[in-house]
């Protein structure tokens, strides 16, 4: 790997910047792996590079049916938060996020990682109410966040709209200082030159098409690439997790619908904190160049065909109207969707299963990109110890028969 | 954006004119006998959804027209809707024929059963 430093690229400048090696290699799928791992978006390629760094587990691969990160990784709307209510929630979301803080310099790859601050807006009674539970929940979990009154948050954004007579008027804001953003591309990027480093083979263009098993156990994977034998495989594959998973012969509790996001223009600085307005659904930050990044709610009805529907959209904008006047004039460049898996309780799934050396960790629903790091460290380490890790098990599979639910519906319902 | 037609009242709206009601034909285990039910039972009933990319079959409510409930047959890669079809009964035989993955099995006994006695109601 080429270290990427001011030496390096002093050393290339001198050639006209003609040598830089790839990123990352692109192997052809070797018969048989200690592990596969299913899908290179951030998640994926994150759990193979700590399967490699923490576990010294290096000859797996991972397998992708497209380009590495062009799935969900690709399509977010790159906001890192963990100011989540339920603990088992705070403890893997502020594990990603704390991750985040200096993953630049652990993957020694510029991940922009922004931690410019990110308000929850409080606009009525009750989600004023709702916040402050949270914001006790999170200080008791010693996390950096608190309520801020309607004068504070008009002086981070001034852009707002404070009118007291509004529809739903600022009551207040919970405010997460070292909440933010980073470049979402870069992460799944990151992740994929360290592993690629370490020795992983990041295979793409590889679609699964099945599973193979010898009764309780897995054994490998058909890929349009061949058959590939592995006597443990992780399922990372977002919105597809359902699909893949019955090729396994196992069901999952997950239902796949499409979450639309867009971004304006670019205009000049004129927000630079996150805001969620999680009562009227939308959300929205500025990127680095100068486009407003702006999302929305879930569209309702399972979908796979990453087209979203114009009243989402129609939606999430009147919302932001009324949030920010200042907006309504602007030209929206792009829009798009991704496919998200949602569990009933809207937390993720992180868990062995039932076969033997199937593992499967989905479910994030509309808020995976923040916990991309923390994800790939205890999904890793429960491939690599056969056990969940303490921070995954209340994630497990086994929550659904005991009905010991995560609920953060309430919580995340829309911003995630 | 969907477009749909209610088979109760016939009136034909845009998506935000009606309600989605999630996957069809679920039952719930613990009406008749409680006591017998198991807790992998319960969860099949609360949280296990077939999920298909392609032929899938939903609820719906006719939201701003005759409040009623109704069945669809969807697919969830082409957003093209199949057929419509009353609350109290099963899809169309083709459409059940057609059904793939964890649907396909749902069917099968039904699909005997349609087979067996033609021209009858289905009922759910």
């Amino acid at each position: 790997m080429n270290r990427y430093s001011v030496f390096s690229i002093a050393r290339n400048a001198v050639n006209y910047h003609k040598d830089w090696g790839r990123a990352w290699r692109s192997p052809e799928p070797k018969p048989a792996y200690d592990a596969v791992i299913v899908g290179a978006g951030g998640h994926g390629l994150a759990t193979a590079y700590y399967l490699a760094k923490e576990h010294k587990l290096t000859n797996i691969a991972v397998v992708e049916k497209g380009w590495l990160g062009g799935g969900n990784t690709g399509r977010n709307t790159t906001i890192i938060r963990s100011n989540y209510l339920q603990d088992a929630s705070i403890a893997i979301y502020e594990l990603a996020r704390s991750l985040y803080e200096d993953l630049s310099q652990e993957l020694n790859f510029n991940i922009m990682f922004s931690p410019r601050g990110l308000l929850m807006l409080c606009q009525t009674e009750h989600e004023l109410r709702a916040m402050k539970r949270t914001s006790h929940a999170n200080r008791l979990a010693g996390l950096d966040c608190r309520m801020i009154l309607p004068a504070e948050v008009k002086q981070l954004v001034p852009i707002i709209n404070d009118d007291p007579g509004a529809r739903y008027p600022i009551l207040g804001a919970y405010y997460q200082p070292r909440g933010g953003t980073a470049r979402h591309d870069a992460v799944a990027w990151g992740y994929a030159r360290g592993a690629d480093a370490m020795g992983v083979d990041i295979i793409q263009n590889c679609e699964v098409t099945g599973i193979r098993r010898d009764g309780a156990k897995v054994t490998g994977i058909e890929t349009t690439r061949g058959f590939i034998s592995t006597p443990k495989i992780g399922v990372v594959v977002a919105g597809h997790t359902s699909l893949i998973m019955q090729m396994a012969g196992v069901n999952m509790p997950i239902e796949s619908v499409c979450l639309q996001a867009l971004v304006s223009e670019p205009i000049k600085p004129i927000i630079d904190v996150v805001v969620m307005a999680n009562t009227v659904h939308g959300y929205m930050s500025q990127s680095d160049k100068g486009e407003l990044v702006i999302g929305g709610g879930a569209d309702p009805y399972n979908n796979y065909s990453q087209r979203g529907s114009f009243p989402s959209l129609e939606h999430t904008i009147t919302a932001l109207v009324e949030t920010f006047p200042v907006i309504s004039r602007l030209r929206m460049l792009r829009q798009w969707a991704g496919i998200v898996d949602m569990t009933g309780d809207r937390s993720p799934i992180i868990s062995k299963t039932d076969v033997e050396g199937l593992y499967v960790n989905g479910g994030w629903g509309t808020g995976g990109f923040k916990t991309i790091p923390g994800s790939g460290f205890v999904f890793a380490d429960t491939m690599a110890n056969d056990r969940p890790h303490p921070i995954a098990e209340p994630f497990g599979l086994n929550r659904f028969v005991e009905g010991r639910l995560i609920d953060e519906s309430v919580a995340a319902a829309v911003a995630h | 954006m969907l477009v749909i037609n209610c088979p109760v009242c016939g009136v034909e709206g845009e998506e935000g004119d009606f309600h989605y009601g999630g996957q069809a034909h679920i039952r719930r285990p613990a009406t008749t006998d409680p006591d017998s039910i198991s807790d992998a039972e319960q969860r099949d009933y609360l949280f296990m959804r077939h999920n298909p990319k392609g032929l899938h079959f939903e609820r719906w409510r006719c939201d701003r027209g005759c409040g009623k409930w109704f069945h669809a047959a969807r697919d969830t890669m082409s957003l093209e809707f199949k057929a419509y079809y009353p609350i109290t009964e099963l899809p169309p035989l083709e459409l059940m024929k057609a059904a793939t993955g964890p649907w396909a099995e749902f069917f099968k006994d039904k699909i005997a059963a349609a087979e067996a006695k033609p021209g009858g109601r289905r009922k759910r």
